[in-house]
């Protein structure tokens, strides 16, 4: 049976299809942690969270009877404020400290955001249905779910928007800037706290975009937040930061990964193997640094 | 004056501290009160089901302090029940039973939700001789470790689902079937899975998939393209809620055509309300259901139980909360058999429970599993846009035919 992939070979554009989409999906939620995490040098362990609660607010809306794909516009408009006034009750107290301290704030913002959503929200696993159907190709042996199509669409648009954003608007070359040099930026005269603060409220936005998608294409539950954190965590170190191509590259090939790894080495191995893989590339991206910090000397 | 203030604390709390233990070491029975305790999930990721469990057991503890109470030794007792809340949290589950019998002088339990919070408590009970009566912790493994004082009414998971592998093989002609089987990587799934390896040994049916879904994954899409290809008889998924709306979520998009599609934690996940039409044909193991045709003097019966949870909670009672209040008719019937409070008594009477319930018979197996209470099955089945869960299997008590198989995608509207 390991071998089914190869006697049936469309199940390979199967995986392949199925682990690119998802992999753009958890792309856009990499991407964020990314931005915060190159302007501000925070970790965000409360980014899964986030996710979750952008989740609920789309779930909210597609229960008030109101089609759950305008969470992606509702969603992270009011995610970027949730982001902003996280930033300022919290962040912008451990923004400058080093990076355990943020990380032990975040964490704690994803118990606390864990135990809201579940004192709101219940302890029920939901779904919102987006009724979407299904995109069946090579004569229905290939079967695509309209709504992950749809997520990755909306992940991909956003993304182009942000980036186009960050590079023509005051506010996104302000946040390049800080990004740079924080000390210097402020010495030009860049409001970096007011930075920091709506950097800190894209990536709840952006947050919000991907949790709304969730709601239509897997589950939501307050203690699922975790492997979202982890996952774009992940996707963050392969890619490194500020670098959005390479992020949008390691979300799918890590989806693509993990979706191949099921087949051939079998579903309770794919998340092993994934961080199998992440231990590989970080031991070769040392011994790439240490070779070059040769030639340094 | 700072060293006088320490010793002044020192002195009030080592009085309260003995005033505390003077105080509840006769908690058990406290006047015509019988006190049981019971560390329960009020908050946390299991909060919905500890909230069922304790109403189901708030619900039996009135019926039967409103009908005589239990009578000893010629005295009429009312029960009571000490909760605490354990924030779903096993080690702090442990803490609070070892809470309720050292500072609260409790004698006897009543079980925490789920099964790993369960095997958290029982060492603790077991350690103190505590009799415990559990309504939610059904992983075959709390009944493999030759616990005393253990005592559980709900079927054991590995049954849960072995009636639908036979179900399969006699919609088979009696012949063997093929199996593909996806189950999450927890105590009580693999526990089911142990249930449907030894179905296909019995039956010599051949299982074609057998996938173990990481705790993390939301996503069973290559499983379930897996079962496109190779075309099983039956499918056999289970992973608590999330297993539960994830597997039909994606069957249903990716139109995955099985003739049988078993699973468990249907009516948890309210199935039915949640993916409407796309769950119909879903076959779900249940340990109760209002139309058994079970009785008992306390509640009646099934749909009476349902009737009067409704008025009381607001909510159509689940197997959850029917179990638990079964715990407390069987706590009854064992004092009143013992007729006396001293524990090892009271666990001897446990120990030889015959009953019949609204909720099932029960007698307990040599690990304190029930074992007289069959699992059903129900379908669930859709008129117009409005799904509901149909009893089909055992036979003695379906309300409804079996359809099968489920018809394709291409065909359904």
């Amino acid at each position: 049976m390991d071998l089914l992939i190869f006697q049936a070979p469309i199940l390979m554009v199967q995986a392949s299809l199925d682990g690119i989409l998802l992999g753009i999906l958890f792309a856009l939620i990499a991407y964020g942690m990314a931005l915060q995490w190159g302007v501000m040098n925070i970790i965000n362990i409360a980014q899964g969270d986030l996710v979750i609660l952008g989740g609920y607010i789309a779930y909210t809306m597609y229960l008030a009877g109101i089609h759950p794909a305008w969470g992606v516009i509702v969603s992270p408009i009011i995610m970027y404020f949730v982001g902003w006034a996280l930033y300022k009750l919290v962040i912008n107290k451990v923004v400058d400290r080093d990076l355990f301290i943020s990380i032990l704030a975040t964490f704690g913002i994803a118990i606390v955001f864990q135990q809201l959503m579940n004192f709101v929200f219940g302890a029920d696993v939901v779904v919102a249905q987006s009724e979407y159907g299904t995109t069946m190709l090579f004569d229905n042996s290939v079967t695509l779910p309209n709504s992950k199509i749809f997520a990755a669409a909306i992940s991909v648009l956003y993304a182009i928007g942000l980036v186009i954003y960050m590079k023509k608007s005051r506010l996104g070359r302000a946040i390049r800037a800080t990004a740079q040099n924080a000390r210097a930026a402020k010495i030009l005269g860049v409001d970096t706290e007011k930075v920091y603060a709506a950097t800190f409220g894209i990536n709840a936005a952006l947050c919000g975009v991907a949790g709304a998608l969730i709601s239509i294409t897997l589950t939501l539950h307050p203690y699922v937040g975790l492997p979202y954190t982890v996952r774009s965590f992940m996707i963050v170190i392969v890619a490194g930061l500020g670098n959005l191509p390479a992020v949008a590259i390691s979300g799918m090939g890590l989806g693509l990964f993990e979706e191949f790894a099921d087949y051939i080495l079998g579903t309770e191995f794919r998340i092993g193997a994934v961080f199998m893989l992440l231990v590989f590339i970080l031991v070769y991206r040392r011994f790439k640094l240490s070779k070059k910090r040769e030639y340094l000397k | 004056m700072n060293k006088l203030t320490k010793l002044f604390v020192t002195f009030i709390s080592a009085i309260t501290l003995a005033l505390v233990s003077f105080s509840s070491s006769f908690a058990k029975v406290e006047g015509e009160y019988i006190v049981l305790g019971s560390a329960i999930s009020l908050t946390g990721k299991y909060s919905s089901n500890g909230v069922h469990t304790q109403n189901g057991y708030n619900m039996a503890v009135d019926r039967i302090n409103k009908m005589g109470g239990v009578e000893v030794q010629g005295k009429k007792y009312k029960f009571e029940i000490i909760y605490y809340d354990d924030e779903s949290n096993p080690k702090r589950a442990a803490q609070l039973a070892e809470r309720l019998i050292k500072q609260d002088g409790v004698h006897y339990m009543l079980g925490p939700y789920s099964s790993g919070l369960t095997k958290a408590i029982a060492p603790v009970t077991e350690k103190y001789k505590i009799p415990m009566v559990e309504a939610n912790g059904a992983s075959r493994s709390l009944f493999t470790k030759g616990y005393k004082y253990l005592f559980a009414v709900l079927s054991p998971a590995n049954q849960y689902l072995e009636v639908a592998i036979d179900l399969a093989v006699e919609k088979n002609g009696g012949k063997p079937v093929r199996i593909a089987q996806a189950f999450e990587q927890d105590a009580f799934s693999q526990d089911v899975r142990l249930g449907i390896l030894d179905a296909a040994k019995r039956t010599g049916s051949e299982i074609i998939i057998d996938d173990k879904l990481p705790k993390e994954l939301n996503d069973m899409a290559a499983t379930l393209a897996k079962v496109k290809a190779t075309k099983p008889d039956v499918l056999v998924v289970s992973g608590h809620t999330k297993g539960a709306l994830t597997a039909i979520r994606q069957i249903s998009e990716m139109k995955v055509d099985v003739p049988m599609l078993a699973m468990t934690h249907c009516d948890a996940a309210k199935l039915s309300k949640q993916h409407g039409k796309n769950s119909e044909y879903a076959l779900c193991a249940s340990q109760w259901h209002k139309n058994l045709s079970y009785k008992d003097k306390f509640f009646g019966g099934g749909k009476k139980y349902d009737k009067d949870f409704k008025k009381e909670f607001g909510y159509a009672p689940p197997y959850q909360s029917a179990e638990s209040s079964a715990a407390l008719l069987v706590f009854k019937d064992a004092f009143e058999r013992a007729n006396s409070f001293d524990r090892d008594k009271v666990r001897d009477a446990l120990k030889t429970t015959d009953m019949q319930t609204f909720y099932g018979n029960i007698k307990f197996g040599p690990g304190g599993q029930n074992v007289a209470k069959p699992m059903i099955l129900f379908q669930v089945r859709c008129k117009g846009d409005t799904c509901e869960n149909k009893v089909v299997a055992p036979t003695k008590w379906a309300s409804d035919k079996f359809y099968h198989p489920i018809p394709k995608w291409s065909e359904r509207s």
